[in-house]
């Protein structure tokens, strides 16, 4: 009973919001013409549907590619971090300035820097986004062994690789999945905002941007149904690699 | 040649406020196969002894040996196996794979693995649970698999620091004789930390006390059964001597017992 109606509430509520909006459009004509109605944004999103895939791949290939290379280098350099406190002293103010720093304002600059015909700007900005939580999370994680395990593996003569493999490793891993999770969000978010601002007139940034201002409010909307798809695959991945990870794993 | 030998070993820990005498001029020796326990007040050294003989801290001054090694061979070497107050079992591995630990780390084959950690889970009790995760433990049973480990490697010495400490009365005083057996039947040297009386009376042939500031040996009370130790000798006059009189050198002077007063 419980468990069935936690699946089912969800379900109602959007049952319930698509049914006002439909109300209100519809029904009443009380929105404003920017606001279509959400039949109008199916039919738009069924009858578009190859080149809002075409614009999907475009701006998921970016937010991928951003988010690997991000990822691999907050990790290996939250490694080095951990390794050697020279290291994370000159890194953490690195690291806290591009945390403050509005990432996607940095668009204009890659997109003169490497021509407005190359994804490459969006993907760095989406690389630059994705790095910061990986970087902070991992090296967090790579701190957290306790001084009884430590004890423990020096007692048994281990080897600093088998101390690594053993015990610092397998304690960091939540904090990477965690850290990649809120990563794949962001890398998304860089990704699409980044495409607000220029470049090559592919993405789904770009055709949002050109039908809102065009006046084609449903096809608008049917494109930031294909964002939404992006974001939670990228969500569902993560998430599944996070399960994947703490498979046999308690807590 | 006996297990351990210390001859005026001391510790030093600098601080911001300068310099903490842990241990002074401790001199022991623990014989093989001998149960001997290391009691005192917090602050008497005596985890402090136990992690320089384990090679987890270096001693400032004196000499300590190990088999007749230095305490770091004696680490490389697996001479001694070792258990901590908290469990400190990997939360990620089944209570099979905690054992295995340091069999892994020296490259045991896996079968022979596999039959040398069913053969200590059924010495500490606990055949039943090796598939099980550590949080799916009682405190003691997550101590028994700590034992367990310590014993992987069949050492000559076992080191153990206050593993009973945090367990309830009954748990305890269960382990107690199930430590006692166990360290009868491999022959294994033991150093004991408690801070627990007849805990220590129970288990050792020699109960060593220790007083603070700084950390020194101040008194060596032996302790001789006939027999096994079991539950009845929780019950005998003796034991009851023998806890009487760690209790007196504990407090240097005879304690007034209450039908006396």
């Amino acid at each position: 009973m419980t468990a069935a109606l936690r699946y089912i509430s969800p379900v109602i509520v959007g049952v319930l919001i698509l049914a006002l909006w439909v109300l209100v459009v519809d029904v009443l004509h009380a929105a404003p013409r920017a606001l279509p109605s959400p039949v109008a944004v199916i039919t738009e999103f069924w009858l578009r549907f190859g080149i809002i895939l075409d614009d999907v791949q475009v701006t998921a290939a970016n937010a991928v590619i951003g988010l690997l290379v991000g990822a691999l280098a907050g990790i290996l350099l939250a490694a080095l971090a951990a390794t050697a406190r020279p290291i994370d002293g000159m890194l953490a103010p690195l690291v806290a300035a591009l945390a403050v720093v509005p990432i996607v304002a940095l668009t204009p600059i890659f997109n003169s820097m490497f021509g407005a015909s190359s994804q490459f700007g969006r993907m760095a900005v989406a690389a630059i986004a994705a790095f910061v939580p990986v970087f902070v999370n991992v090296l967090r994680g790579l701190r957290q062994t306790r001084p009884v395990h430590r004890d423990l593996l020096r007692a048994s003569g281990a080897t600093g690789m088998q101390t690594f493999r053993v015990l610092t490793l397998p304690t960091a891993l939540p904090y990477l999945m965690t850290g990649l999770r809120i990563a794949s969000s962001v890398a998304v978010i860089a990704a699409l905002v980044a495409e607000y601002f220029g470049g090559p007139a592919d993405g789904i940034g770009t055709a949002i941007a050109t039908y809102a201002k065009s006046g084609r409010a449903s096809l608008a909307f049917a494109y930031v149904a294909g964002g939404i798809a992006i974001g939670l695959a990228f969500f569902l991945v993560t998430s599944l690699l996070e399960r994947l990870v703490s498979r046999g794993r308690p807590v | 040649m006996s297990a351990v030998v210390t001859s005026g070993v001391g510790k030093v820990f600098p601080t911001k406020d300068g310099d903490v005498v842990a241990l002074t001029e401790v001199d022991l020796e623990v014989a093989e196969g001998e149960f001997v326990s290391l009691i005192g007040p917090s602050g008497c050294g005596k985890s402090t002894l136990l992690r320089l003989i384990a090679d987890l801290d270096s001693a400032s001054s004196g000499t300590l040996e190990v088999f007749g090694k230095t305490a770091h061979q004696a680490r490389v070497d697996q001479d001694y196996g070792i258990a901590f107050q908290q469990a400190g079992l990997l939360p990620w591995r089944t209570v099979a794979g905690n054992i295995a630990l340091p069999l892994e780390l020296h490259g045991v084959a896996k079968a022979a693995r596999a039959a040398r950690v069913a053969e200590l889970a059924a010495l500490v009790g606990l055949t039943d649970f090796v598939d099980r995760y550590p949080d799916q433990l009682s405190g003691g049973m997550q101590q028994r698999v700590a034992i367990a480990r310590a014993l992987a490697e069949q050492p000559r010495l076992l080191l153990m620091d206050e593993p009973f400490g945090a367990l309830d009365e009954m748990t305890r005083e269960h382990l107690q004789t199930e430590l006692a057996r166990i360290s009868a039947e491999s022959g294994a040297a033991v150093v004991f930390v408690t801070h627990s009386i007849p805990e220590a009376v129970f288990l050792s042939d020699r109960v060593v006390v220790m007083s603070p500031r700084p950390g020194r040996i101040t008194d060596i009370i032996e302790v001789t059964v006939d027999g096994a130790r079991g539950e009845a000798l929780r019950e005998s006059p003796q034991y009851f001597e023998r806890v009487t009189a760690v209790r007196e050198a504990l407090h240097g002077v005879p304690t007034e017992r209450a039908n006396e007063r």
